[in-house]
């Protein structure tokens, strides 16, 4: 992982140097795995979306009816805490989702609550609370479509996105 | 709102009653019993009510057939196929050859006319008799503009329910409910509203915003629900007749899930904050908010006691979703569903005698009812997503939506609205332009 990191930030350092942008990657295609893949691919521009998913991971993932943050989570809102602070100007909402197998208002105040877990890391790595609101999207808007236990486990999910 | 007047043709019944005293004997009522759990539908002739004009004619079998619909969409009427009928009651005012109807076991005759006014209106009459006791059951004039004659024929169902069942009826009510569109991971949600029998639609938000939730007020036309508006969750009042559309109350944060008091006064929801959901009540007049419940668990999904004296809500306090009551102003919370699996949007009957809900349990989803003491528990439909019961203004009748498993195109997961008897017979589609999720059972229109 602090190999990816390293060759990120490198990456990311090239970039910022290079006069010709490289070709954009296609549009629409499936969110990477946190740790971002394709980035040599791409023009990543400093402190956006693309770059906390770059450089971080932009969401973490939840248990069936639970907003526990797991140690995995833990390690990529610590990188999402260091990013943050690289571009202090920066605001985020934190999206929270949840799958469809709950009732629609209890889904609602799932995904408050898990948007809110991850704000509470955040804040607890120093991140002002001031920069960070929350929104919660309940069973409303799946990121992954389909009723298999795959595309659940994407659905319980705090997003975290670049105002 | 049309003002719709209602006269009762007492001389007429009165002239009837006394002829047929002196008659045939008195034979057993005609009588549906709605409560037991299966019912042999009532053989009913409903032919086209007379008319002289070729207007008054086409409205008479206009009205006959949205009676005939409503009748046995309830489950407890069999309608008559009008090609059986012997006699021709399309002249007004005709005594029913009753030998006729009898002969082709029609066991309720429905007659009647439609006359045009000088002003223009329309005054319709009807009478529903008993065949078999040569006898006329109830009779009613109701004089309305020619575009309310929907109505009239909701009117005269829920008459005829009335007096067969004992009942009172819930075909002049209007469903309001989420219209979906598009494909699930940007899905266009609006409010929609339309007669109970599926009749005359129409959208009442544009589909910028998501909205959820809506639910009628008891006493105005007005409907309070959920909209993304302006960003933040927040619930709002839309008021039918204006479309104007106002934030309730000055929560920061998320609020969500909200229902009316029964007497129109109060708006009960949940509000969001630090990951904890409380129930507040806001009353409408003074704008002014008061605490309900204080956890740090998820307290959503309230629904009032049709007296107003206790609220039925959903809680994650004791470690998974069940259903709690407590009175109005938040003391004596009990916990009342101990089955297994997880219970969420409970709604109190309008006959205060049971609260339907939703059941997530083994993977599957039931919409059930209890009664308010948790006892009783009877699961009335299962399948892998039904979900948010709302009532018939008589309590015998639930609507809800289901939606079926999607692939991962999106395809196969279209939500419907469903209606059900509360015995668990009769479950049909509500049939809607478009998907469709959230219903909720306005009271009786009159």
């Amino acid at each position: 992982m602090h190999t990816k990191i390293i060759s990120l930030a490198g990456a990311l350092l090239l970039l910022a140097a290079c006069s010709s942008p490289p070709p954009e990657a296609p549009p629409g295609g499936p969110p990477g795995p946190p740790g971002g893949a394709g980035i040599g691919s791409t023009n990543i521009v400093p402190g956006s979306q693309q770059d906390l998913e770059a450089s971080a991971g932009d969401r973490v993932f939840f248990a069936f009816d639970r907003s526990d943050i797991t140690s995995e989570s833990q390690q990529i809102l610590a990188r999402q805490a260091d990013w943050l602070r690289r571009y202090p100007n920066v605001t985020v909402t934190i999206e929270g989702h949840c799958d469809e197998r709950g009732t629609r208002e209890y889904n609602l105040a799932l995904g408050e609550r898990r948007a809110q877990a991850v704000k509470n890391v955040l804040v607890a790595s120093g991140i002002p609370a001031s920069r960070i609101s929350t929104i919660s999207y309940g069973k409303e808007r799946p990121i992954v479509v389909g009723s298999n236990e795959e595309a659940w486990a994407q659905n319980r999910v705090a997003i975290t996105t670049v105002n | 709102m049309k003002k719709i007047s209602f006269e009762f043709i007492g001389a007429l019944i009165a002239a009837f009653a006394i002829l047929l005293h002196t008659g045939a004997p008195v034979r057993a009522e005609l009588r549906i019993d709605i409560t037991s759990g299966k019912v042999e539908p009532l053989p009913i002739a409903i032919p086209p009510l007379a008319g002289g004009a070729p207007n008054e004619s086409q409205a008479g079998q206009d009205l006959a057939g949205v009676v005939s619909a409503d009748l046995e969409r309830s489950g407890l009427f069999r309608p008559l196929d009008p090609r059986g009928f012997i006699q021709n009651v399309s002249v007004a005012d005709v005594q029913p050859q009753f030998g006729d109807w009898r002969q082709i076991n029609a066991q309720a005759l429905v007659t009647g006319s439609v006359k045009t006014q000088p002003d223009g209106r329309l005054r319709v009459e009807f009478r529903l008799w008993d065949v078999f006791a040569e006898q006329q059951l109830t009779g009613y004039g109701y004089t309305t503009t020619q575009q309310n004659w929907r109505r009239i024929a909701h009117i005269i169902a829920d008459e005829i329910y009335k007096r067969i069942t004992g009942e009172e009826g819930y075909f002049d009510t209007r469903i309001v409910y989420v219209s979906e569109s598009g494909p699930p991971e940007k899905r266009i949600k609006r409010l929609a509203l339309m007669d109970q029998d599926s009749a005359n639609n129409r959208f009442l938000t544009d589909g910028r915003a998501l909205v959820l939730t809506p639910r009628f007020s008891p006493t105005a036309q007005e409907i309070t629900y959920l909209s993304y508006a302006n960003g933040t969750p927040r619930v709002y009042l839309f008021n039918i007749d204006t479309g104007q559309q106002e934030v309730v109350g000055d929560f920061p944060g998320m609020t969500f899930a909200p229902r009316f008091s029964p007497d129109g006064n109060r708006v009960v929801l949940s509000r969001a904050e630090n990951g904890v959901s409380n129930l507040f009540a806001l009353d409408l007049r003074t704008r002014r908010p008061t605490r309900l419940t204080d956890s740090q668990a998820i307290d959503t999904s309230p629904s009032f006691s049709p007296d107003g004296s206790r609220i039925v809500f959903n809680s994650d306090r004791g470690g998974s979703q069940q259903l709690y009551v407590m009175s109005a102003d938040g003391g004596g919370t009990k916990r009342i569903s101990f089955g297994t699996g997880k219970y969420g949007t409970p709604v109190w009957s309008p006959r205060g005698d049971l609260i339907a809900f939703t059941k997530i349990d083994g993977g599957s989803f039931f919409i059930g009812v209890m009664r308010p003491d948790g006892s009783g528990e009877r699961l009335l439909t299962r399948d892998f997503l039904v979900e948010g019961p709302t009532w018939a203004p008589n309590g015998r009748v639930l609507m809800y939506f289901r939606q079926s498993p999607s692939d991962s195109r999106g395809h196969g997961g279209s939500p419907r609205l469903y209606s059900i008897d509360l015995t668990g017979s009769n479950q049909r589609e509500v049939t809607t332009p478009q998907d469709a999720s959230d219903p909720a059972w306005s009271p009786l229109l009159r």
